[in-house]
């Protein structure tokens, strides 16, 4: 017999909580406990942990017992972009530049909305690069290499 | 109470507020705030995080007085929005929606406008004054606090904002937790040894305040919104003419109580720790609504249902430092952010700064008043331009918040690692969104969890390991008692479902 879960949020959350816990007092096991008057670094961690896993399942518990709405569909497609908008950006930096890396995250996170128009586009990054190049690096004056030539 | 000081306290607080160099800071601060108030879909938090990195070749005084202008600043635009588009810059300006929008649907947006701002002016007015009157005793209680007393007192903190968080109490105690663990990363202040960081050498310091904020508030905020919602066209501005901007005297006869009470009612919770600007505007509506002869009135435009949630947010906005400067304990994600801003500046949080550092704290108290006199001149006349700005389709904003987020993140330690960490933090925190859990008392605690394992330790070594310490100790012991109270009223089955309507009524909103 297939139990349905009637409160998938807080079933999940409750799931995810004592997952969280679990893996808090698992890596904490690494470090020494002391006693309570002299708390070794495992002290705090774990007992934080085993109160998550304690919380958690009392909500994923009372869940079986309540309804709730479904849990609404992830939005994959953003956040793949906008994850690789980031990460282009903080290797770029260092890589290619200021000036292209923030051209990169510029163009990769607005292909992460739903309308993308080059035209749009392009106008947007010059006007955000003149921008941050201007308050970023002429105006604080964080030392980033504008260019891979510098 | 000692008020012979608060004269000269005052006048030094002026005289370094009104430098022209502090006014400008004061007043970039506020019309940044404002700004972000106005664009929906960026909050306080994810904004303060973000421009973080411009204030760091600032002196502190300069960059507290305006990052504190950008958190006041967000509270007016928000309204703006609201009474204007129907749409909250910010979540303490939802209520403000139902009636301002009403008012103005019915031609009188300029009305709702100006007793926005009156009231959130002499709601600050009252703020300022109470920071001062309050702040010195408090600090100097603060002083005599040992380590069982903090322990205590961020106990309570962190329980009150479990129970004023919207959402389950359940989910938000596991947030807390949560937060907990993850201030835990790091290096061990006692032991040297580090702690969860994965091998990751990057990590040693801890995680940094500005990316777990931007992940959580302001990445997974973009996610939500490209996710569930269709691009952000269909916004529907009142193209009318705002005319009249001044209200007659019935509306300020009307507006009076509402506008004091609001005040009152912003004042108490913006002074509890975890209480803040969004729990203050929903009950002095509450309250109104409550008192009204007519309560049908409500939602249809009635100026009361604007004057005090406006009055009590912006009160509660100013009450925040008092507990924030004088204990040196945040009490909401915002002022942790503010106080992460002192400490990279040098200066530790605590009772100790006003004393050390009088013109910080009091240059910041006047800087606030001044703020909020520039917010009433600027934003009457600055209205046209604040609506030709949400025309701006979301298409344009997010990649510049973006841009902008990324840059802030990156620039803290100038560690790619740190980048990559905020993706981890908004994917999380845009999981987190979907399961309806509440981010903001899981970064209240990221900022105490360090400080409370510091405090607990102390407190038991110096108690040699008897955990009676808390209790024993009589300031200690009456905060647990506050918060074992608040936790019974919680558990109390009909003040519980009461909550749970004042929560379901804001969840639909």
């Amino acid at each position: 017999m297939q139990m349905k879960i009637r409160n998938p949020e807080d079933f999940w959350a409750g799931v995810m909580f004592v997952a969280f816990g679990a893996l808090a007092v698992y890596i904490s096991q690494d470090y020494p406990m002391g006693t309570a008057m002299r708390m070794g670094p495992g002290y705090f961690p774990t007992y934080l942990g085993v109160l998550m896993i304690v919380l958690g399942a009392i909500v994923s518990v009372i869940s079986l017992k309540t309804e709730g709405p479904p849990i609404k569909p992830f939005a994959w497609k953003p956040m793949i972009m906008l994850s690789l908008s980031f990460v282009l950006f903080a290797w770029g930096i260092d890589h290619i530049g200021f000036i292209p890396a923030l051209l990169g995250l510029i163009v990769l996170s607005a292909a992460a909305g739903q309308v993308f128009r080059w035209k749009e586009v392009v106008v947007l990054s010059v006007v955000l690069v003149a921008g941050a190049v201007g308050i970023f690096i002429y105006g604080i004056e964080l030392p980033y290499p504008l260019f891979w030539w510098r | 109470m000692d008020f012979s000081q608060l004269i000269p306290n005052l006048a030094l607080g002026f005289a370094t507020a009104v430098t022209p160099i502090n006014m400008w800071y004061c007043f970039l601060g506020v019309l940044v705030g404002t700004l972000i108030g106005v664009l929906p879909g960026i909050g306080p938090v994810a904004a303060i995080a973000m421009l973080l990195p411009l204030t760091f070749n600032l002196d502190a005084v300069g960059a507290i007085i305006m990052l504190a202008g950008i958190y006041y600043g967000t509270q007016y635009g928000g309204s703006t929005t609201a009474i204007l588009v129907n749409l909250p810059g910010e979540s303490a300006s939802v209520v403000t929606c139902m009636d301002g929008h009403a008012m103005a649907k019915i031609g009188r947006a300029g009305p709702a406008l100006a007793i926005a701002a009156i009231g959130s002016f002499f709601a600050g007015t009252v703020g300022t004054i109470l920071v001062a009157l309050l702040g010195p005793p408090l600090a100097e209680i603060a002083l005599k606090f040992g380590a069982p007393e903090y322990f205590s007192l961020m106990v309570m903190a962190l329980i009150a904002a479990a129970v004023l968080a919207h959402g389950g109490l359940l989910k938000t105690m596991a947030m807390i937790v949560q937060g907990l663990l993850v201030g835990i990363v790091g290096t061990d202040v006692n032991s040297g040894m580090s702690r969860f960081t994965f091998g990751a050498s990057g990590l040693a310091d801890g995680l940094s305040f500005a990316m777990v904020a931007m992940g959580l508030f302001g990445f997974a905020e973009i996610l939500s919104n490209l996710g569930d919602k269709a691009d952000t066209a269909n916004r529907d501005v009142l193209n009318k003419k705002i005319s009249g901007l001044m209200p007659t005297w019935q509306d300020l006869k009307d507006s009076t109580g509402a506008i004091l009470r609001g005040t009152a009612i912003g004042a108490f919770f913006g002074t509890l720790p975890g209480g803040g600007p969004t729990i203050s505007a929903f009950s002095a509506y509450a309250v109104e609504k409550k008192l009204a002869k007519d309560p049908s009135r409500f939602g249809k435009g009635a100026i009361e249902g604007v004057a005090a949630p406006e009055s009590a947010n912006n009160a509660a906005v100013q009450c925040a430092f008092i507990t924030t400067l004088t204990l040196g304990i945040p009490h909401g994600a915002t002022m942790a952010l503010l106080l992460g801003a002192l400490t990279i500046q040098g200066i530790a949080p605590g009772p100790q700064v006003m004393t050390q550092r009088p013109d910080l704290f009091w240059g910041l108290i006047a800087s606030m008043w001044i703020g909020n006199a520039m917010l009433v001149i600027l934003n009457l006349p600055l209205v046209g331009l604040w609506v030709k700005l949400l025309k701006v389709p979301y298409r344009f904003l997010f990649p510049a918040i973006m841009a902008f987020m990324a840059i802030g993140v990156y620039s803290v330690n100038n560690l790619d690692l740190d980048v990559y960490m905020a993706i981890l933090f908004g994917v999380l925190g845009y999981v987190f969104m979907k399961l309806k859990c509440e981010p903001a008392p899981l970064i209240l605690a990221f900022v105490l969890g360090p400080l409370m394992e510091e405090n607990l330790r102390r407190a038991l070594l110096i108690s040699r390991g008897d955990p009676t310490v808390f209790i024993t100790r009589p300031i200690s012991a009456a905060f647990l008692i506050a918060t074992a109270l608040l936790l019974i009223f919680m558990i109390v089955p009909s003040i519980r479902k009461k909550r749970e309507e004042a929560v379901a009524e804001s969840a639909v909103l």
